[in-house]
């Protein structure tokens, strides 16, 4: 058997309560965790047969309109392996997640880039703030329902209009 | 200028203290190396050998603020990073002068959101934008020459 599968049947075998559904994309397998489960289904992946010992990627997505709102999606690789294994948790508003930093030590800083975009904030991180934002900023940017933050344009039909009204530094 | 172009080869020329001082500011100005993101490839290359800054007078790129009198803001300022190109600008000692490379730092370039300052004359005075994405050596010398010319234009107003 190949190691996925391998890690895939020891994942359903030790850890299986908290895996609520699979779904499989272009030949790659998904699961979707429960999120008082992430650190446990983590380290069993890492440490079990199908040795998932690289975090590619930890980000988030966000559905406004729709409950839950969040989706942090996980992705493990087998550095000998080309296998790439997603994991997906689903959360709302304010609610809050384990850090999986322990297991894998690089993210850290992914987890700080969710904070900081995102506002989801992870339980015993060690340093939780903003990475990417200055320190004061107020909002979290990847948010749906934050403003774009853009400028209006200054063609010639309207040049003096916004340059009266534009910031200039003086001195 | 002077009455050599009258009188013929004397030995000496005459000159006004303010085309003196202004001759002397403009041929030895000393940039700050304040690349921030892909103008600075160009910034560094028109340093280099074949389009050289140096026969402009600006030998080296110094790394300091306190010793250096050209500011060239090469690439896109972000909102986190003005306050820190503000404390360089305000290091610097007069007479200092800013050319805003490229398109990002005049006007925010292709970038309008959040996190992009529209411009780096938000921040400090501009003295001399130069248009381009990114602007090529040429296109920097042809700034820098202007620059030059508005160096000779300047009135001395301080005596300092």
């Amino acid at each position: 058997m190949k190691p996925i599968e391998e890690g895939i049947k020891h994942l359903r075998e030790q850890a299986g309560n908290y895996v609520r559904k699979e779904t499989t994309f272009l030949d790659s397998p998904a699961f979707e965790i429960a999120a008082e489960g992430i650190v446990e289904v983590c380290r069993n992946l890492n440490e079990g047969p199908g040795k998932f010992d690289f975090l590619a990627a930890l980000t988030a997505v966000d559905y406004f309109p729709d409950r839950p709102r969040f989706k942090v999606v996980y992705e493990l690789l087998n550095s000998s392996q080309p296998d790439l294994l997603r994991l997906e948790v689903l959360l709302d508003e304010s609610e809050e997640l384990d850090s999986i930093s322990a297991v894998f030590p690089n993210a850290n800083w992914h987890e700080r880039e969710v904070w900081d975009m995102f506002g989801i904030p992870f339980r015993n991180h060690s340093d939780l703030r903003r990475i990417l934002m200055p320190q004061d900023w107020v909002g979290h940017p990847l948010r749906k329902d934050y403003p774009l933050g853009y400028e209006e344009v200054q063609f010639s039909f309207n040049f003096d209009e916004i340059d009266r009204r534009k910031r200039y530094a003086k001195e | 200028m002077g009455i050599e172009q009258k009188l013929g080869n004397l030995g000496f020329i005459t000159t006004t203290l303010e085309q003196a001082v202004n001759w002397a500011r403009k041929r030895s100005m000393w940039p700050l190396a304040s690349g921030l993101a892909c103008c600075a490839i160009e910034m560094m290359s028109t340093q280099c050998a074949d389009y050289d800054m140096s026969r402009f007078g600006m030998e080296i790129m110094r790394p300091s603020p306190r010793q250096s009198d050209l500011l060239i803001v090469a690439g896109r300022v972000t909102r986190k990073m003005a306050p820190v190109l503000r404390r360089l600008y305000d290091q610097m000692p007069d007479p200092k002068y800013v050319i805003a490379m490229g398109d990002c730092c005049s006007c925010g370039g292709i970038f309008n959101n959040y996190a992009i300052v529209p411009g780096v004359d938000e921040v400090m005075p501009v003295d001399v934008y130069i248009a381009g994405c990114p602007p090529r050596p040429e296109a920097l010398l042809h700034g820098i020459m202007t620059l030059h010319d508005k160096v000779m234009n300047t009135k001395l107003d301080r005596w300092a």
